[in-house]
């Protein structure tokens, strides 16, 4: 059943590749525009790094999650997961799982490589991959029940970026504050711990609280 | 939706039933869940898998011939017409062995030829000693069993 839901996921995610390639462009493309914009002043650009590639991973989740829901409200299958005799919090735990690989990994992964353009030492780029690789899952996790919230609403894009992002705050300080340790040369452990331990967090209590969103949304 | 009273499922409110509840139903609405980038084949696996029932694919192959889609099996739904992509959404009912059906708008852009071909099976359904609750505008031909008509005038 949850691997049903994950390989479908991934299939229709493969099918529109087109969807997926644009989230990744749009944080490769914002996180460029900044070395270009500032201009060659290599401690200014590391001051910035972490904070600037951050917040376009917050940016490019936004993009991403209106599509997690939406699709499948439009065309009745998500009725249809509702009906399934499975709890929907395994249905919810697939579906994030699945837009965490499709939209949020391969971002993780081409962020090293961008973070060069930002002079950052190769200590540095393994943290800020670490950090984002446990931060991502948590915007996912958070992201989905403003998704869940917003599904078949007009203009639900805009609504859930109100929503969502407010609450990604403390991903973003934490998981930014960990590079900024790590540039400059102090231990970033603290702050990840902490990153980690909103991950178990919103692992337990997001898909719960996007089920139940669902529900409401969908009476 | 309703404002009072409640619905059972052999004697219990579905409501406390819950999953066990769904585990008995298939519901198919005016929505037909096919996914247009999947195809018939893929839609008939993949719906039926999350309703619990795996089906392999010669099973999925044969309940999309019995409602007339041989040799459209592997085509992605957006190639399929309305009606097509409604009979791939039925093969449901004969993949997934529960026994309570909902069928809303069932004959809905479908023909006449399709549309007796549904009737069949759920002829064949009722006489298993299953249940189908059908909304329909159309004329219903059922042969087997007992069946209820309620008119609803608007």
């Amino acid at each position: 059943m949850f691997r049903w839901i994950v390989a479908r996921d991934l299939t229709l995610a493969w099918r529109r590749r087109a969807d997926v390639l644009s989230t990744l462009f749009f944080f490769v493309i914002v996180v460029s525009l900044f070395p270009l914009g500032i201009g060659p002043e290599t401690q200014l650009l590391r001051l910035v790094a972490p904070g600037v590639v951050w917040v376009a991973a917050l940016l490019a989740s936004m993009l991403s999650l209106g599509r997690v829901f939406q699709n499948d409200y439009q065309d009745g299958t998500l009725e249809q997961m509702l009906l399934t005799p499975q709890p929907l919090y395994l249905v919810v735990l697939g579906k994030v799982l699945a837009q965490w690989l499709v939209s949020e990994v391969p971002l993780v992964l081409i962020a090293p490589l961008i973070g060069v353009q930002f002079d950052l030492a190769p200590d540095t780029l393994w943290i800020l991959f670490v950090s984002l690789l446990i931060g991502t899952p948590i915007l996912s996790l958070i992201g989905s029940i403003g998704a869940a919230l917003t599904i078949g609403l007009r203009g639900g894009g805009v609504l859930i970026a109100l929503l969502i992002l407010p609450l990604y705050i403390p991903v973003l300080i934490f998981g930014a504050g960990a590079v900024d340790a790590s540039i400059s040369g102090m231990s970033p452990q603290a702050n990840l711990y902490l990153l980690a331990a909103f991950l178990v967090v919103s692992l337990v209590f997001a898909p719960w609280a996007t089920s139940a969103a669902l529900r409401i949304s969908l009476e | 939706m309703p404002e009072s009273g409640e619905i059972r499922w052999q004697g219990a409110d579905i409501r406390s039933l819950a999953e066990e509840y769904s585990r008995s139903i298939t519901y198919i609405g005016h929505r037909t869940a096919v996914k247009e980038e999947l195809s018939s084949l893929e839609n008939l696996r993949i719906s039926s898998g999350l309703a619990g029932f795996e089906v392999n694919r010669a099973e999925a192959q044969e309940s999309l011939s019995r409602l007339g889609l041989a040799g459209r099996e592997n085509l992605p739904a957006r190639f399929l017409s309305e009606g097509q992509r409604r009979r791939s959404a039925l093969a449901r009912l004969i993949t997934c062995n529960t026994k309570l059906w909902l069928l809303d708008e069932v004959l809905a852009s479908l023909d006449r030829a399709a549309g007796m071909l549904i009737e069949s099976v759920i002829g064949e359904h009722l006489n298993k000693g299953g249940i189908a609750i059908v909304s329909t505008h159309q004329e219903l031909h059922i042969s087997a069993g007992s069946f209820q008509r309620l008119e609803l005038a608007s």
